[in-house]
């Protein structure tokens, strides 16, 4: 079967959904939580890419950079924090983390 | 072609599953080395499509950076991986049907997706110049004229994302001495030199 | 200057109330007083005026309410009625005033009842120079308003409040009677003001109208009701109650509202509308039996109580009840008369109680007095000029005025009228004996009170004597004085039109004609009813206590005042706890709180409270909130495929 456009953008769901999963399923460490966003982000990736090959239109792949970028700021701010808030707390597991409490 | 089918989904299951083993870990350090091999995969399916720069810029920003931050951050953070908490039990039933439709939804729109009539002469800019060109040669090309802003932009938001970072993390050592030569610079006579009157005969202390 | 007579008064209260911090006890008292003296001279001087024109004159001041067909002006109504009205009051205030400077010169807000009382004096004269129902009823209120503000003028006393919220309250009954007899007139008559409607009465004797279902004839309906607020004004059965314990006011009050002035407001008001109750014989009819009977109901109560001043205020419950009486058979020139020479001798009889009281140093109580006439003697000697006229004895005014009523009530041979006679003559051996039963107990026999009050006793200051002796010479001379202009062969020009009496009701011109015994019975009776209290209390004292404990029921029968309060308590004050608590507890506060602001509030909070547990503090259950979101704004869109 000629792998098509279809096919990518399965992959990239299902990387998409298991992101998603990492995000309210996991009970251990906010690490994870992070992984799962950079899941997520490289899911976007793949499908941005895809389009831009199947379009003949290179924007898809400079967005794909960009987000790339984004990515890699987004993480390194994300584990500052997290590196911060251990620091105060002595856990990341994510059950302990409710102060947001209402 | 078959080859390309058959790594087509080598490198898709190798990535499928190593998403699954990132968010089912028990061991963090065994979740980022398996996000790792997810981004490899990724890129090998990148080289695949033809984006090669993508490619190679995944595995040296993502694996070579992100992923090695991830590295430093968990082992730096000391954590006591025994502990599983449980739950994760408790909400896989209603999560994974949320999931689940999800996915589905998404799988039905790939299904029944059709091109816009008028889309890929619209977007067929790239190869304009009849030459083949490759790939980074003409990302290359459109990055630094027609989307030069956004490329600023993005290099703006890392400067940004640096200096917060430092900024969040930075801390002081009590027990290092640290130069501030502003101070060294306004200290007065009577700061630095101290004139004690000793006694003839006393010297010493 | 009838202005300035009706509204001296006003300034005096307006000055002495607002001002009284600023001029002083003295300087209150001043003002008052001095606006008063004034009004009465003027009020005289006015009253000859009157006497010398030729029909009623009407001053207008200023328009009131002008809307659809309504048009009250204020103004002042000037003819013979009201000329003796503002004789009435003016001078028995002045007098109260000026014995209030003596009375109460140790009490700590002495401009505030200054004040009282010359706004009470203005209200009254409102009252009886009213030219329409408007203004008669803003008199009427504003007596009314007045009357609780003196009552409870003692306002830490707690007795007083209630006695104060009672009268307000029992008045107010029959000040919806009255409203609704506003309306009743407005609606026959078109019109609100007493020209128009004294001259249309004749045309609507005939009229009938609708109320609460039923087709009555409407004048007499209308009668009955402004009646209603004459019984509530005047004490008569059965909203009588609230007089006795109006006496919780200070005696001048007592003196000059509850004796000359407010409660004849209802005899004023039925002798003042007399051109409509002369066409409304079945009116005329109950105001009859209710005089008639409150006379005597009032008299045998007063006869068994021991406060002083309550004799004196059943005393006056009786006799208003006479005047009604005379009313009734339309010798409304004798109800008038009577209410002059009853304020001259009543007024007199409470400032002497009040002196009494003074010299006992607030002893109420006759059980605890006794032997007071040496110490005393100018107080005696007045307020036995009072008794005496009050009894009917023969010289003092009220012989001819009380006789009056009598005889013309036999005169006019209608059953109402005989029935007053025979209920009025009874009364008058009654009103005899407690009067005289109240002289003697208080003056005579053994002291019963201590050694120190007794030491105490002193003659009241001139302030305080001089009321008296100006009252007493009233209650002796205005009688014959007065007997020829009021009721006798003068009376027509006297009266001019400010009273009609139809010709074939005219009981007064019939008064020669009844049987000489006839004639005499109230004397002997009167004379029988002193001679009995004398026996009763100087001869032998037992003889009281031991009818007392032999005729106990009836004894605490009376002494109970015919149990009215109780039966009220339980007819209508209970009642209307239950359902004021009811609606306090339940509907207020379950239904309307409930439902409102606190339901409200609690919904709210619990809302509140319900929707904060969304904010858990998880991250990922956000998260899952957002996928949820997602998922479903996909499908959303999803669905039309």
């Amino acid at each position: 079967m000629a792998i098509g456009l279809a096919h990518y953008l399965t992959v990239a769901a299902i990387l998409f959904t298991l992101g998603i999963f990492g995000i309210f399923l996991n009970r251990k460490n906010v690490i994870i939580m992070l992984m799962s966003i950079e899941l997520m982000l490289l899911a976007v990736s793949i499908n941005l890419v895809a389009f831009s090959v199947f379009l003949n239109n290179l924007v898809g792949q400079a967005f794909a950079m960009f987000v790339l970028t984004v990515a890699a700021a987004e993480a390194a701010i994300g584990l500052a924090i997290l590196v911060v808030y251990f620091r105060n707390r002595g856990t990341i597991a994510v059950e302990d983390i409710n102060m947001m409490k209402g | 072609m078959i080859v390309q089918a058959i790594m087509f989904y080598v490198f898709a299951v190798l990535a499928v599953a190593s998403g699954v083993l990132v968010v089912s870990s028990r061991n963090p350090v065994h979740s980022v080395l398996f996000l790792i091999v997810a981004f490899f995969n990724a890129a090998g399916l990148f080289v695949l499509i033809g984006a090669e720069f993508l490619a190679m810029i995944l595995v040296i920003v993502y694996v070579g950076a992100v992923a090695v931050l991830f590295l430093f951050v968990v082992m730096m953070l000391d954590i006591d991986f025994v502990q599983l908490r449980s739950g994760f039990v408790r909400y896989l039933p209603i999560g994974g049907l949320v999931g689940f439709i999800l996915l589905a939804e998404l799988v039905l729109v790939i299904g029944s997706w059709v091109v816009a009539p008028g889309v890929p002469s619209a977007t067929a800019a790239s190869a304009a110049g009849g030459v083949s060109l490759s790939n980074t040669r003409a990302l290359g090309d459109i990055l630094y004229t027609r989307y030069l802003f956004a490329f600023q932009a993005a290099g703006l938001i890392l400067l940004v994302a640096m200096i917060g970072a430092i900024v969040l993390t930075l801390r002081h050592r009590a027990d290092v001495r640290r130069q501030s030569i502003a101070a060294q610079l306004a200290r007065t006579r009577a700061q630095s030199v101290e004139v004690v009157k000793v006694p003839i005969g006393a010297g010493g202390r | 200057m009838a202005v300035a007579v009706v509204f001296l008064p006003l300034f005096a209260a307006v000055i002495a109330g607002f001002f009284g911090r600023v001029i002083g006890d003295r300087g209150a008292q001043l003002v008052t007083c001095g606006a008063l003296l004034l009004s009465a001279v003027l009020g005289i001087f006015l009253f000859r005026d009157i006497l010398a024109s030729e029909g009623p004159r009407v001053i207008p001041l200023a328009s009131w309410i002008v809307a659809g067909g309504v048009d009250v002006t204020w103004s002042l109504r000037l003819d013979t009625l009201s000329g003796v009205m503002i004789l009435v009051v003016t001078i028995v205030s002045s007098m109260v005033h000026v014995y209030s400077i003596g009375y109460m010169a140790e009490d700590p807000s002495i401009p505030r009842f200054m004040a009282y009382l010359s706004l009470f004096t203005f209200a009254m004269l409102a009252l009886v120079t009213a030219n329409d129902f408007v203004q008669l009823f803003f008199g009427w209120e504003g007596v009314g308003l007045m009357s609780y503000l003196l009552i409870g003028f003692w306002y830490d006393r707690p007795s007083a409040n209630t006695a104060a919220i009672k009268a307000f309250v029992v008045n107010r009954v029959g000040d919806f009677g009255f409203a609704l007899g506003i309306f009743a007139v407005f609606f026959i008559f078109g019109a609100l003001d007493f020209g128009t409607v004294f001259g249309k009465a004749p045309s609507v004797v005939d009229a009938r109208m609708e109320f609460l279902g039923w087709q009555v004839d409407a004048l007499p309906l209308v009668c009955i009701l402004l009646f209603i607020g004459a019984m509530g004004k005047s004490a008569q059965i059965p909203l009588h109650t609230w007089l006795p314990d109006a006496m919780e006011g200070p005696t001048p009050v007592s003196a000059l509202i509850h004796a000359a002035t407010m409660v004849t407001a209802g005899v004023f008001m039925v002798a003042r509308l007399s051109p409509m109750f002369e066409y409304a014989s079945t009116a005329l009819a109950v105001v009859g039996v209710i005089g008639g009977t409150t006379a005597i109901f009032a008299a045998s109560v007063g006869m068994a109580q021991n406060d002083i001043k309550r004799v004196i205020a059943w005393s006056t419950c009786s006799q208003l009840g006479y005047m009604f009486a005379a009313a009734a058979v339309s010798a409304y020139a004798a109800a008038i008369f009577h209410l002059f020479s009853h304020a001259f001798f009543k007024g007199l009889l409470f400032l002497c109680s009040g002196s009494v009281i003074h010299a006992m140093g607030g002893e109420q109580d006759m059980r605890r007095m006794g032997g007071l006439w040496r110490k005393i003697p100018w107080t005696y000697g007045t307020m036995w000029v009072g008794a005496l006229s009050l009894s009917g004895i023969p010289f003092f005014s009220g012989y001819y005025s009380k006789d009056t009523i009598l005889e013309a009530a036999w005169a006019a041979g209608t059953a109402v009228g005989r029935y007053g006679w025979c209920l009025g003559t009874l009364a008058a051996f009654m009103t005899a004996f407690y009067i005289s039963r109240v002289m003697f107990m208080t003056f005579h026999g053994e002291p019963h009170a201590d050694e120190e009050t007794m030491h105490h006793v002193h003659e009241s200051p001139w302030v305080m004597a001089i009321p008296l002796v100006v009252l007493a010479t009233g209650a002796t001379l205005f009688g014959f004085i007065g007997y020829d202009f009021f009721v006798g062969e003068g009376r027509v020009e006297f009266w001019k039109k400010s009273i009609l009496v139809l010709p074939q009701f005219d009981s007064l011109a019939r008064v020669e004609e009844i049987p000489q015994l006839v004639r005499y019975m109230p004397l002997i009776f009167g004379l029988l009813g002193i001679g009995t209290a004398f026996v009763f209390y100087i001869v032998d004292n037992t003889i009281p206590v031991r009818l007392a404990s032999q005729f106990r029921a009836l004894y605490l029968f009376l002494l109970n005042k015919w149990y009215f309060d109780e039966l009220y308590d339980w007819l209508f004050v209970r009642p209307a706890m239950m359902i004021g608590d009811g609606l306090w507890k339940s509907g207020d506060g379950a239904v309307i709180d409930g439902l409102g602001p606190d339901g409200v509030a609690a919904v709210t909070r619990d809302l509140a409270r319900q929707a904060s547990r969304l904010q858990t503090g998880y991250l990922y259950h956000y998260a899952f909130a957002m996928m949820i979101g997602l998922v479903a704004l996909v499908t959303w869109y999803l669905l039309p495929r």
